[in-house]
């Protein structure tokens, strides 16, 4: 069985007419978020249904130098119980767990132990990550070794220098070979937007990665100096919302990096059900990479159930 | 309230109301009865009538009906307070506007939600939009009360202004309307819409909290009947009138003649073009700001969506999916994006427009089911509508729905995109989307609209002047531009004294005789009209002689109906004439000067047997004087490029008016006309002139004058003939843009100023004795202001 048929998004062939057909106009997205961010609210239950569904769709990570096996095993207890079981149990919830949980390669083995039998799939980044400049072969050979160790998810970053020169061949070439390597595990690829810097960058890159057959497109790594914002979010989801009407493929989506308010949060969720409908607020189609993110949710559902503002110290350390 | 598990089932976004408890407890307070604003005090009012919050159909307060003697009143009151508030100076007022200004901030909340419960607009847009616009607006123009002695040297308020608004942005239209004025040294009586005259008597009490002076802001209520007692009065000085074409119209005629200053903000079927380079979500949420915005009850609603065929499909199909987006309900909900239409009547007129269109064999398309008709406590809302299957001939394409219902229709080229953006009696403003700066650029200035949004829509600044073209209505709110629409040129510079010049005879004769002493000597010149870059024999075939005395001066042809008709065709045709290069122009009107100098010895002869000889040296040589300054401005009486609060720019173009009909009086027959021919040509316009009935002979002589100075042919067009009867068909003419007469009688401007509503036309007409052989009132930028029309160009820009 061709491991692709599982797969939401198989690709196409590379359609460089469509690729510079791209425009994007920067003042009107901006307009369009700050108009975004000013008409759509959530109160009561239905602000917390949402905080409830954005904790539903972290990927929970952490990806850094000092990273230990005791760290990541704290991390995972928190995927599989990110909201206090009393909190919970007030909103009518149980088994709440975050989307997934996203780490370094070595600390893979530690993820999939400690995740075992939650069903929460580890996501492991990739491919030089975060610069990706790294040679070809051991990029590749990483997605092996991952992927043979129980990654279910591969964030991968892609080579910003084909953006840059705009060679889209060389661009869409790299992530059909990652694409290879990963198999039956799905291909979340990082675009490190803040080093596309124009959107029609985002835009374009976002569309040859689709081709591709990536099943996510992400912003950051978290590395960079601009990680996500709502402005390349919104180009980012309009990009899939076209593969998705124009191919009739679906691909998920995942900005990661700065998202640490619930305020913040909710005005992701409000972009994807207005660009995106609400078939993309579920953890299979939209994930926010981040984690102090959760405990500010954690805070908000607090307030929403007791009625006073809560401090963090009150939740557990993810 | 559905579960948390429910919810996250459905993921809606559940209701966000805001609370109307601070507006309603001032309602109350006022026990929901409300009288009038004068002279700083409340007034009891009489005749109330309901004002109804259409998004829910009840009764929210009482307003009162002012009578006449009131109007009377409310003017007497803002007489008596002009002098202490003109004297007290560009600062003083400064400081007076700026209260404002924060007063209005400080009380932001309550404005917007009393605006929302008075006309059903989404509370989003009155918080977002309304109020903040009507804050900066104050601030922008406390600024220009204190700048105004240094930046407005020799001029001076016009008086006690009466202002009209619509019930479309009623808070914000107090503001634009307000400001300017009060900056500018004027007193106001100001009257907000029947339907929504709340904010309007909130704004009265902040008047009162910032102790502004009493009788400088007065504000009165009632229906048209009020309007037309403003109107009519003959203590006003100026009506600012913004609303219908219709109303715009009336009060034109009703104050044709009356010397009352006119500005009028109207209706509007703008454009929206699309080309294929666009980015097209970015275009349909530009669609979604421009004719859903204000449940696309605004004047300059983009309501017209012209794109590229190859691109309709796309856009269309994306339009639709983002209108299925768009919440439709309760204007108090802050997660709602439209809300009700401010009235019964217009919903039933909106409803009546759209189904016509579907009777014509239109398509319609509602992405959200019909909210029905406005049965009691059922509001005023309606679906966001597309209709496509219309051409330019539909009368949804054509007439002015003011509401969400847009059309849709496609071109293939950017020259079929502007003639069809153009095809239209209104101007006020025109959407450019593509990623091309230099279509764009090509495309905004041949747009006829008052306002140009390239890559974005609707936005509005307190600094860029904001107004239309054609029957779009004249004069500019916003800006240095709508700083003049309130000042006018110290009396002490413009009437300087007068001296008449003896005033030959004439009449017409059936042919010709040979009673004169003095033609048979030479070979009989036969002067003709000047149409087109031709000297054309009159349509009717008769002459006028002119007579000084017993003296025959000479033979001029008597032009007609059908010659004004032909010589505005030879005027529009010539429009090459503004593209022409500033310098181009500037080269042409030095070189008429050159061969008027060289020719200033037969002109003064010419012009001796009436003038005397002196004074007709002195004509010609101020002529050609005028000349040279009309030439020196040509590329110095430029716009201005406007930093608004957003990335980008505003650049405001000065254009040309187009054809312009000019009327010579008889005082300087070649000063009078030279003067004002000479300011329109050098900003691009074309002219047709009628030279002074007494003395048209100079007429003949310009002739030869504008053939060897390469003015283009139809640029200039001289008529001679009877003076009213060319006037008035110029007045009619509707394709004639302005029309100038300085010097007309009071009867003469009545006519014409009630003619011109045809097109309504910008009129320039003053019945002071204008003295031509003063450079101050004759030539300058408040002349140079006349012959162009700001057209603000919005820019935005980003990577």
């Amino acid at each position: 069985m061709n491991p692709a048929e599982h797969r939401l998004n198989p690709g196409t062939a590379l359609d460089l007419a469509r690729i510079r057909s791209l425009r994007v106009n920067q003042p009107a997205v901006a307009r369009r978020v700050a108009a975004l961010n000013a008409s759509r609210g959530v109160k009561k239950n239905h602000q917390a249904a949402w905080l409830v569904r954005a904790i539903q769709c972290i990927d929970l990570t952490t990806l850094a130098g000092d990273d230990t096996p005791g760290r990541v095993r704290r991390l995972c207890a928190k995927a599989r119980m990110p909201l206090r079981s009393d909190l919970q149990a007030a909103l009518g919830l149980s088994g709440l767990q975050t989307g997934a949980v996203c780490v370094y390669h070595e600390m893979l083995p530690e993820a999939v132990c400690a995740l075992h039998g939650s069903g929460i799939p580890v996501a492991v980044v990739s491919t030089g990550f975060p610069a990706g400049l790294t040679p070809m072969e051991t990029r590749l050979r990483e997605i092996e070794l991952s992927v043979a160790a129980g990654a279910r998810e591969i964030d991968i970053v892609i080579s910003r220098r084909h953006v840059l020169t705009q060679d889209w061949q060389a661009l869409y070439d790299e992530v059909c070979a990652f694409r290879r390597a990963c198999g039956e595990a799905h291909l979340k690829t990082i675009l490190a937007t803040g080093e596309l810097q124009t959107l029609e960058n985002v835009s374009r890159a976002s569309w040859v990665c689709m081709m591709a057959g990536a099943d996510f497109i992400k912003t950051s790594t978290g590395k960079e100096g601009v990680n996500a914002t709502l402005d390349v979010s919104l180009v980012m989801v309009r990009a899939i919302r076209d593969w998705a009407e124009e191919t009739g493929y679906v691909v998920g989506y995942k900005p990661a990096g700065g998202i640490s308010s619930a305020k913040l949060a909710l005005q992701y969720l409000a972009l994807m059900k207005e660009e995106l409908g609400n078939e993309w607020l579920v953890p299979e189609r939209f994930r926010f990479g981040a984690s102090s993110l959760l405990t500010d949710l954690e805070r908000q559902l607090e307030h929403h159930v007791t009625g006073h503002y809560s401090a963090a110290w009150r939740h557990a350390l993810p | 309230m559905p579960t948390v598990t429910e919810i996250l089932d459905t993921m809606d976004y559940g209701p966000s109301p805001e609370s109307a408890d601070i507006a309603n407890a001032w309602l109350d307070d006022h026990e929901r009865r409300f009288g009038h604003f004068i002279g700083g005090e409340r007034v009891k009012g009489e005749g109330h009538f309901d004002s109804i919050n259409p998004a829910t159909g009840q009764v929210i307060a009482r307003i009162a009906q002012a009578s006449p003697e009131l109007v009377d009143r409310a003017v007497k009151a803002a007489d008596a307070a002009l002098a202490p508030w003109r004297a007290l100076g560009g600062h003083g007022r400064a400081r007076h506007l700026y209260a404002l200004a924060r007063a209005l901030q400080k009380h932001a909340r309550v404005f917007a939600v009393l605006e929302t419960l008075d006309n059903g607009k989404p509370i989003r847009e009155t918080r977002d939009v309304d109020v903040p616009l009507a804050v900066r607006h104050f601030y922008h123009h406390a600024g220009w009360a204190q700048l105004l002695d240094d930046e407005m040297p020799g001029h001076v308020p016009l008086g006690v202004v009466g202002q009209i608004v619509p019930w479309n942005f009623p808070l914000l239209m107090l503001a634009w309307k307000i400001a300017p004025a009060l900056a500018c040294g004027n007193t106001v009586v100001f009257k907000p819409a029947e339907q929504t005259s709340l904010t309007a008597l909130l704004f009265a009490v902040i008047c009162q909290e910032v102790g502004l002076p009493p009788g400088v802001v007065n504000i009165i209520t009632g229906d048209g009947a009020v309007g037309e007692a403003i109107t009519a009065h003959s203590g006003i000085a100026k009506i600012a009138f913004t609303g219908s074409t219709e109303v715009g119209r009336a009060i034109r005629k009703a104050t044709a003649g009356s010397g009352k200053r006119l500005g009028l903000e109207l209706g509007g079927k703008s454009p929206f073009i699309v080309f294929a380079d666009a980015d097209l979500d970015a275009a349909v949420e530009g669609l979604v700001d421009s004719i859903f915005f204000n449940q696309g009850q605004v004047c300059c609603a983009g309501s017209r969506l012209l794109v590229h065929e190859g691109t309709a499909e796309r856009l269309v199909a994306k339009l639709k999916r983002r209108m299925g987006k768009i919440r439709v309900g309760d204007p108090m909900d802050k997660s709602t994006d439209m809300g009700s239409l401010v009235d019964r009547t217009q919903w039933l007129r909106v409803k009546g427009f759209v189904d016509r269109a579907r009777d014509e064999g239109a398509q319609v398309f509602q992405a959200c089911a019909d909210p029905g008709a406005p049965d009691a406590g059922q509001g005023c809302h309606f679906a966001p509508t597309l209709v496509t299957g219309v051409d330019t001939a539909s009368e949804i394409v054509r007439e002015e729905v003011f509401g969400p219902v847009l059309t849709v229709q496609t071109f293939r080229t950017p020259a079929e995109a502007v003639e069809l953006a153009n095809n239209t009696r209104f101007g006020l403003a025109a959407c450019v989307w593509s990623e091309s700066i230099g279509l764009a650029l090509e495309v905004a200035p041949r747009l006829k609209a008052g306002v140009v949004w390239v890559n974005t829509a609707n936005q509005f600044d307190a600094a860029c002047g904001f107004g239309g073209y054609r029957e779009s209505g004249f004069g500019r709110e916003g800006g240095r531009e709508g700083l003049r629409e309130y000042l006018k040129v110290a009396p002490s510079v413009a009437k300087a004294a007068a001296t008449r010049a003896a005033k030959p005879e004439h009449r017409v004769v059936v042919a010709a005789i040979g009673e004169s002493t003095h033609v048979g000597a030479k070979i009989d010149r036969t002067p003709k009209l000047y149409i087109g870059g031709k000297q054309t024999r009159p349509d009717g075939g008769y002459s006028r002689a002119i007579w000084a005395g017993k003296r025959l001066l000479g033979v001029v042809p008597e032009g007609n109906r059908k010659d004004i008709r032909n010589a505005v065709e030879a005027a529009r045709g010539a429009s090459a004439w503004e593209r022409q290069t500033a310098h181009g122009r500037a080269q042409v009107l030095y070189y008429l000067a050159e061969n008027l100098s060289a020719q200033s010895e037969r002109l003064a002869a010419c012009l001796a047997p009436v003038t005397g000889k002196a004074r007709a040296q002195r004509e010609v040589a101020l002529s050609i004087e005028r000349l040279f300054s009309a030439a020196a401005w040509c590329d110095k009486f430029e716009g201005a490029v406007h930093q608004p609060p957003m990335h980008g720019v505003a650049m405001a173009l000065h254009e040309a008016m187009g054809v312009v009909g000019v009327i010579a009086t008889d005082h300087a027959p070649l000063l009078g006309l030279v003067s004002l021919i000479a300011p329109a040509i050098a900003m691009g316009n074309r002219v047709v002139a009628v030279p002074s009935a007494a003395m048209p002979l100079v007429s003949a002589e310009l002739h030869a004058l504008l053939d060897t100075s390469d003015v283009p042919a139809g640029v200039v067009n001289l008529v001679t003939g009877p003076t009213d009867a060319l006037a008035d068909v110029l007045a009619s003419h509707a394709d004639v843009d302005a029309l100038w007469w300085r010097g007309a009688s009071a009867a003469q401007a009545g006519r014409v100023e009630a003619l011109s509503v045809s097109n309504l036309k910008r009129t320039w007409i003053d019945t002071s004795s204008i003295d031509w052989f003063t450079a101050s009132s004759a030539l300058g930028r408040d002349a140079l202001g006349q012959a162009v029309q700001v057209k603000n160009v919005w820019v935005p820009y980003g990577v």
